[in-house]
């Protein structure tokens, strides 16, 4: 196990030959992660040279480790490697080479040693259907996540598993999963929602709290506001062809080869809060609605069940780009307009949508 | 034969550039607004380009209008930076890579000159410590 004293992360990085222009640079990266301002820059400076080596105690439940192979994909890995050196990553099923009772071992000794003061990373849901749904060294998740909350200073729900149930609580929910903060009630907890949640956001939000030793400023879902204040679609590329009126109506069309807004092929981006539109994902190479596909709102609660990822999130009433024209042209929003058309209409398309079942496929294979 | 005078500037955009640029237009405006502020009141501005929702040309359009101008200059630490002035003095383009050689910051700051080529005072400090002690060594190899 990691010492858990060893200096500030200024400290770390000059064992490391980090040059003052070298930090600089990685201040300037990190702000960059953290979306802060440049200007911040000489402040995060001062407070990453004095941050203290915190403890970390990663769990996993009903999860696909998604989430873990996001942050192991990080494309920036100087700047990972160096905050994921200093924090004390004391227990992670995945990552640590102790299994079975040395690896709980490790995790009530790190309890112990830094009670009140580590940082609990959660990722999958918790099932309260029957302990049995998913256990951990014959534990269940549920007193596994009581336990070592009860000593963490706070609590960040990674992925949309942990944070808002996930998949595994998509109906019909057969574990009866539930989100961490539904369990967590006393303590800080933050949710870092996506499924998988952007790499650079996971370490973004632990750079936040190595940086300041606190969370950074949440949303009403509790997700941090730098990386989950402004929606996809505000910050979509292709929201001027929305504003427009241009899109594209089915995938191979000439408004899809032009790269027009997939409001009506299903994206969901309106209502979908996250960084993918500047973060993007692959090293910064591309994200889903920039390869040609509608973003499927996976960092919002509930987005398996908010009705066919092909659905408009409502359906228009005849030609939208006509009606918004004509919106225009009386003075008014095109947004304003497309939203209360959505409105109408929104009744009416969930009451038509229908669940497909097991037999409904077998009966159209 | 050199003469003083304006740099030639490379870039005339058009009105009816390509509708898939949307963002390089307004933020060439933003720059422009920036460099008058460093010449009225000395006040230099970074922006960070990660922020801004960059649809497919957005940046290589940027680039292109800003051009290169006649200082360019390496950082090498944690990876390789390169920094230019762009074909307007007082833009510099500052792009970080890590030791992979991925981009992990990319910026535009207007200013005289970036800060982070200037050279810091500790480290100036350090480095005559150690000028000091290189030639204290001198003479003693000469002595001996």
């Amino acid at each position: 196990m990691a010492d858990l004293t060893t200096g500030t992360l200024g400290d770390t990085l000059r064992r490391n030959g980090v040059s003052r222009r070298g930090f600089l640079k990685f201040c300037t990266a990190t702000a960059s992660m953290m979306a802060l301002p440049p200007s911040m820059v000489p402040v995060l400076a001062a407070a990453l040279d004095n941050a203290q080596r915190p403890s970390v105690i990663w769990l996993s439940f009903q999860e696909c480790t998604g989430c873990t192979e996001s942050l192991t994909r990080s494309h920036t890995p100087t700047l990972e490697s160096l905050i994921f050196d200093h924090i004390s990553l004391d227990y992670h099923h995945t990552l640590q080479v102790a299994s079975g009772h040395a690896a709980e071992a490790a995790r009530e000794a790190a309890m112990q040693a830094s009670a009140g003061k580590y940082l609990l990373v959660v990722d999958g849901s918790i099932p309260l259907g029957n302990p049995g749904f998913s256990t951990i060294a014959g534990v269940s998740n549920l007193q596994i996540l009581e336990e070592t909350a009860a000593g963490a200073a706070a609590v960040i729900a990674m992925g949309s598993c942990a944070a808002f149930g996930g998949l595994p609580k998509a109906d019909p929910n057969p574990t009866g999963a539930v989100a961490v903060r539904d369990i967590v009630t006393d303590k800080p907890v933050i949710n870092v929602s996506g499924c998988p949640p952007i790499p650079v956001v996971i370490t973004g939000v632990l750079a936040h709290y190595l940086t300041f030793g606190t969370l950074p400023e949440l949303d009403q879902y509790s997700r941090p506001k730098a990386f989950y204040g402004t929606s996809i679609h505000d910050r979509c590329y292709r929201r001027p062809f929305y504003d427009k009126g241009l899109f594209a109506n089915t995938f191979d069309d000439e408004g899809a080869k032009k790269g027009w807004c997939l409001y009506k092929l299903g994206c969901k981006g309106p209502m979908t809060y996250n960084a993918c539109a500047t973060v993007k994902w692959n090293e910064g190479t591309s994200w889903p609605v920039e390869s040609g596909h509608g973003c499927l709102g996976c960092s919002q609660p509930d987005f398996w069940d908010a009705g066919g990822f092909y659905n408009a999130l409502s359906i228009p009433v005849g030609d939208i780009s006509r009606t918004a024209s004509y919106a225009v042209a009386a003075g008014v929003a095109l947004g304003a307009a497309a939203a209360g058309i959505n409105r109408k209409t929104k009744t009416e398309a969930n009451r038509q949508h229908s669940t497909v079942t097991v037999d409904d496929l077998e009966k159209t294979s | 034969m050199n003469t003083l005078g304006p740099s030639p500037h490379p870039f005339e955009v058009s009105a009816t550039a390509d509708p898939g640029y949307h963002n390089s237009l307004p933020l060439l405006h933003e720059i422009a607004h920036a460099l008058r502020l460093l010449r009225l009141k000395g006040t230099t501005t970074t922006l960070d380009l990660s922020a801004i929702p960059f649809g497919p040309g957005d940046e290589r359009l940027l680039l292109e209008c800003l051009g290169r101008g006649e200082v360019s200059a390496k950082l090498e630490a944690l990876g390789d930076s390169h920094i230019w002035e762009s074909a307007y003095p007082g833009v510099w383009v500052i792009e970080h890579r890590n030791s992979c050689g991925e981009r992990i910051a990319f910026q535009v700051e207007i200013t005289r000159l970036p800060s982070i080529l200037e050279t810091r005072l500790e480290d100036i400090e350090e480095g005559l410590l150690a000028l000091q002690r290189a030639l204290a060594n001198l003479q003693t190899d000469k002595s001996v």
